[in-house]
């Protein structure tokens, strides 16, 4: 049922929509400003964007990241749905109260203390500093927060196919493979994108655990923004946001029909 | 064999029970990848900070003194110092920082609340289609650059920025407001990072309440009002509890933002532990901030992950 929702309420959605989104919407009108100035319009131009795409610096944090990326999100959704899975299905085991805890706490932990303990191992135990460090610090925080959005789909899922094919004979790991992680790929497509820019878009721990030539993006964007606004940057966050976008209203749009078709399914069986 | 006994299913077992069939192997080779991981790159690390914390700074690589000397035989020496953390009581700096930073994340904390609560409120309140659209509205810039997002601000609170040529456009002040580096621009930029983190867990919590208590209340002649003060207010407390640690906790540890839109003069403790590190390359003195830190936000950790069991157990 629907009460209704308080004039209160839709004030503040408003003013908050506002918040979230007015400095997005300026980013994106003033990367095609013609002037140096972020906040003084003086013509339409697409010369920044050229600018970027011309940018070398740019260009090449831009595919460290994106390695980077990719290599953090696969191995931080193998690992984040394993401990999901664990945490949501096993029950009391040994040690859980610690793994529960070292599952939690990089989702609040402060970014810079994160990074530094992790350099300090990687000094400690002698590992150069590059690439290899970044992702293994990626992936340490990334599977926390997959995990989260993992565990909310188990949570909800129907064990009862679970147990049906357990039922009729199907061990436990072949279960887990042919019915539990079919059924929860929405959940792990989420959970990928979700580590792929969270990689993406972290500075701190990258600045900590980052050795000589290995430039992430946003260290390479931080250098420049410290240095003074610039055009090329509103240019580049144009390119991101609007691929975000594109990604999320795909990947939602793909999730409904999905779940449309498994309903129909679902009311197709009943019917017999 | 559907009529043995011995092998028919227990309707009451659950898959938590069956997973027994996993065995005590499988079961424990499904935890380890991710528990041996965050024993080593997780909790490993903390050790460390504690351990170079009582270390002193030297010119060398790694730069800072060996805390136990192995060479007298079995017994090591223990060469540990209190040196940085007299270092961070003495000097007036490190105190001030820190209550600072305690005072800027408590107020974003709660300003993201009183932002958060209504919205998180209408859109559990909106009908189906809308409340997903709404839902992906609070997601989408938290999937987009965080760095690029605060960098926008600069260009709107310059002091030839966008809000104050409106505002001098729309003859309200006729000097720029010196909004940019300043602890308003701190909060600015804090309170519109930490939103979504504030509205998701309140959504998750306000969107599964029972309404059937709210319709109770009104029956018996509750107020809306009144009815969300004593029914709505108290149910949600859990999410309340699990938003304000979203925000509070990395707020106190924030680099970016203090860096991007604070000025000189406003201290955060994580921009502090960033100069140490980068500028002082003063590892021991780092670390020992880094744990004073941790003390600090020790108690709201493990009430965020106390929380956080509950919900999982409902």
């Amino acid at each position: 049922m629907n009460r209704g929702i308080p004039f209160s309420s839709v004030l503040m959605m408003s003013f908050g929509f506002a918040f979230l989104y007015a400095p997005i919407v300026i980013l994106i009108i003033f990367s095609f400003n013609s002037g140096k100035l972020v906040s003084v319009w003086s013509g339409f131009s697409t010369h920044w964007y050229a600018e970027l795409l011309q940018n070398e610096q740019i260009l090449e944090a831009v595919w460290v990241s994106v390695r980077i990326a990719v290599v953090n999100a696969t191995i931080a959704t193998i690992l984040g749905t394993l401990g999901a899975y664990a945490l949501a299905r096993f029950g009391a085991f040994r040690g859980r109260t610690l793994f529960t805890g070292m599952m939690a706490a990089p989702l609040v932990m402060p970014d810079v203390i994160t990074g530094l303990a992790t350099l300090l191992l990687f000094v400690g135990i002698g590992w150069t500093r590059g690439i290899s460090t970044i992702t293994i610090a990626h992936i340490t925080f990334s599977l926390a927060f997959v995990a989260v959005i993992v565990r909310a789909r188990i949570s909800s899922l129907d064990q009862s196919l679970e147990e049906a094919a357990m039922d009729l004979g199907a061990r436990p790991v072949k279960t887990f493979l042919v019915i539990t992680i079919p059924m929860l790929a929405p959940a792990l497509v989420a959970g990928w994108l979700l580590a792929f820019t969270l990689s993406l878009d972290d500075l701190v721990i990258a600045s900590f655990v980052s050795g000589p030539g290995a430039s992430t993006l946003p260290m390479v964007v931080f250098s420049k923004v410290r240095l003074g606004v610039s055009p090329e940057i509103n240019a580049l966050g144009t390119l991101i946001v609007l691929l975000v976008t594109l990604c999320v209203v795909l990947a939602a749009w793909v999730f409904h029909r999905q779940e449309q078709g498994r309903l129909r399914d679902q009311q197709a069986a009943e019917r017999g | 064999m559907a009529n043995n006994p011995s092998n028919s299913p227990d309707k009451a077992s659950t898959v938590a029970e069956r997973n027994s069939r996993f065995g005590i192997p499988g079961r424990y080779l499904v935890v380890s990848a991710p528990y041996i991981w965050l024993l080593i790159f997780f909790l490993a690390p903390f050790v460390l900070v504690l351990k170079i914390s009582f270390s002193s700074a030297i010119i060398a690589q790694p730069p800072y003194t060996a805390l136990f000397d192995w060479s007298a035989g079995l017994v090591p020496d223990i060469k540990g110092t209190l040196d940085s953390y007299r270092f961070l009581f003495w000097d007036d700096l490190y105190v001030v920082a820190y209550l600072n930073s305690i005072k800027i994340a408590l107020i974003s904390t709660i300003i993201c609340l009183l932002i958060g609560y209504p919205m998180a409120y209408g859109i559990a309140r909106a009908p189906g289609n809308w409340r997903n659209v709404l839902l992906m509205l609070v997601i989408l810039p938290f999937w987009t650059s965080f760095l690029i997002r605060v960098y926008a601000w600069i260009g709107i609170l310059k002091n030839n920025g966008i809000l104050n040529n409106a505002l001098i456009g729309l003859g309200l002040i006729d000097q720029p407001l010196p909004m940019l580096h300043s602890d308003f621009s701190v909060y600015v930029g804090i309170v519109y990072t930490y939103l979504p983190f504030m509205i998701l867990p309140l959504y998750a919590n306000l969107a599964r309440m029972d309404e059937s208590l709210l319709e109770a209340a009104s029956d018996l002649g509750c107020r809306p009002w009144k009815a969300f003060i004593s029914v709505t207010l108290p149910l949600s407390f859990a999410g309340i509890v699990a938003g304000s640690m979203l925000v509070f906790i990395p707020a106190v540890g924030e680099f970016v933002i203090p860096e991007l839109l604070g000025g000189p003069d406003t201290l955060m403790i994580g921009k502090i532990l960033w100069n140490e590190f980068f500028r002082n390359r003063d590892w021991p003195v780092a670390s020992a901030v880094a744990v004073a830190m941790l003390v600090f936000l020790v108690i709201p950790i493990v009430i965020f992950q106390h929380f956080q069991a509950r919900e999982d157990r409902d």
